[in-house]
């Protein structure tokens, strides 16, 4: 048994890789609490399908494909916002409009530099984890620990922001440079997430964890706590998985965290499918 | 009774909180025309009008909460907007997601989220004052439960408790009264009362014209204008409430104490 946990430690490839799964998936799950409770599910997919063009420009300009994902996911949650606010359209039609219009848009640059270069549109739309190079993994703690370091010293002010924000706003806190803030942390975790799952699953290692820990804890920095162990554990368990049954990485963690949902919803005290089922049957019981 | 006898000598001090040509647009619509307001300390103000008339709009506008479009509104002559530590506001249930994950206590210890300052863990104080103001709104017991399974009463208590923990001045309340049980409404009155003894300013937004109203001790008439302010002998009558909610409408009319 034993064995078969660190037979894969041998290679570097895969320490470096689960250490990166690890980071990244306590990182998504701390952010992602916060899109869960802002409603802003939606906003995390919009801003990872729109880093597509800002990789392909950096790739040509010679710069950190990091950096130039960073500020295309900057960009495009900075449009979004703008749209929003100068129009009558709704925030979810704007996320539409301009994820899918990035998206297009990067699909089309890499397509068009990959022919020519070695550089593979399949592994930001799906991760290639295993490729992970050590400089890598020093960028993604690096942006794990800014974010997480950044959460914990405003926890108090974040969470009055996002339960009640007229109230935090009357309050005189900050909350235009809150808001901004918080697309800037979901931007950086997005990147940071990019080489793991792709930027089309990101989404999953963002909200589901999350979601899972909402359904079974109270208070909001226990749902945090609980959905980065969670999202650690779906890192760790897919990556072996993988390993062993020969997956693709991203997909297996996600898979993971979904079952791991699945079972929170279908069996939680408060809500969950069968403990429903079970209270049905029990009270004519008790009634007779 | 001698309390309120207080309150009408108080009548004679210098305002304390002034609103001057407060106008507010949402899009084409004036949704504030022109309000001017002079408000002395220690008062219960009530703010009274038709739905649209723009009730919550005037605690919004002048908590610097939406766009103005014109106006200022300055405490002790300096603008309100940069002294909202100061100031205690509830927003309206309905504003307020109740599924979100925070117990009651979390919502008290929001209150003291700015006196406590950036960076900074919560006092001991702090947390002495969140369990006085549970305890003072009778849910102290209720504290580690989730706020989605406290009824609308205890929800609105928490958020009073949240209130009184702020340590304010200045106390604005959006329709706290809407789907509370009596109870919880003679907690609010009676919270109030105490908050205007020590010489605070407490504004309520509601619409209930019923017996409730004689506990204020001031009205604010408004239908996107101000149609009348001052006592109930001098806002209530037919003139002002058919200009004010376009037609007849019932409310109550025994004496005010």
């Amino acid at each position: 048994m034993l064995n078969l946990v660190i037979e894969p430690l041998q290679y570097g490839f895969m320490q470096r890789s689960l250490v990166v799964a690890v980071v990244v998936g306590v990182l998504c799950a701390v952010v992602g609490s916060y899109l869960l409770v802002r409603r802003l599910a939606l906003l995390g997919d919009a801003i990872s399908h729109s880093l597509l063009p800002g990789l392909a420009i950096a790739f040509v300009l010679g710069i950190n494909l990091y950096v130039g994902a960073f500020i295309a996911g900057v960009i495009s949650a900075l449009l979004i916002g703008w749209i929003h606010t100068r129009s009558t359209i709704k925030e979810d039609a704007a996320m539409g409009i301009v994820f899918s219009a990035f998206f297009s848009l990067g699909i089309t640059l890499i397509t068009l530099i990959q022919k020519d270069n070695k550089i593979d549109l399949n592994h930001f739309l799906f991760g290639n984890i295993l490729g992970v190079t050590l400089t890598e993994v020093r960028d993604v703690v690096l942006i794990a620990i800014v974010v997480l370091v950044t959460i914990v010293l405003l926890y108090k002010e974040l969470l009055f922001f996002c339960f009640d924000t007229l109230g935090a706003q009357a309050a005189g806190l900050p909350i235009q440079a809150f808001n901004t803030g918080l697309m800037i942390l979901v931007a950086l975790t997005v990147v940071a997430s990019m080489k793991t799952v792709g930027v089309i699953l990101v989404l999953a290692l963002l909200i589901t964890p999350a979601a899972t820990a909402y359904l079974l804890v109270p208070r909001f920095h226990q749902v945090m706590g609980l959905a980065a162990a969670i999202g650690a554990f779906s890192s760790v368990c897919g990556m072996y998985l993988s390993y062993y049954l020969n997956l693709p990485s991203g997909p297996a963690i996600v898979m993971v965290a979904s079952v791991i949902f699945a079972l929170a919803f279908l069996c939680n005290p408060d809500s969950g499918i069968f403990s429903r089922l079970t209270r049905r049957h029990s009270t004519p019981n008790q009634q007779s | 009774m001698s309390e309120q006898r207080s309150n009408e000598s108080r009548v004679a001090q210098l305002p304390i909180l002034t609103v001057r040509n407060l106008s507010v647009r949402y899009r084409s619509l004036l949704a504030l025309d022109s309000i001017n307001l002079s408000i002395q300390p220690g008062q219960l103000i009530g703010v009274f009008g038709p739905n649209g008339a723009g009730k919550s709009t005037l605690i919004k506008a002048m908590l610097g909460l939406v766009p103005l479009e014109s106006g200022s509104v300055c405490y002790q002559n300096q603008p309100l907007t940069q002294q909202l530590d100061r100031v205690a506001y509830i927003p309206q249930r309905s504003q307020i997601d109740w599924t979100f994950p925070a117990t009651a206590w979390d919502v008290v210890m929001m209150g003291r989220v700015r006196k406590s300052g950036y960076f900074n863990r919560f006092s001991a104080t702090s947390r002495r004052l969140a369990m006085e103001a549970l305890e003072r709104v009778g849910i102290a017991d209720l504290r580690n439960r989730r706020i989605g399974q406290l009824s609308g009463g205890q929800q609105q208590r928490v958020f009073l408790a949240r209130a009184l923990a702020q340590e304010a001045d200045l106390f604005f309340l959006d329709e706290p009264f809407v789907g509370v049980d009596q109870k919880t409404e003679d907690v609010l009155f009676s919270c109030f009362r105490e908050l205007v003894g020590q010489g605070k300013t407490v504004m309520v937004v509601n619409h209930d014209l019923g017996e409730s109203i004689t506990q204020f001790d001031r009205l604010l008439l408004l239908n996107r204008q101000l149609i009348a302010e001052g006592t109930h002998q001098h806002v209530l009558t037919p003139e002002t409430m058919a200009k004010a909610y376009g037609g007849h409408v019932s409310f109550f009319t025994g004496r005010v104490a």
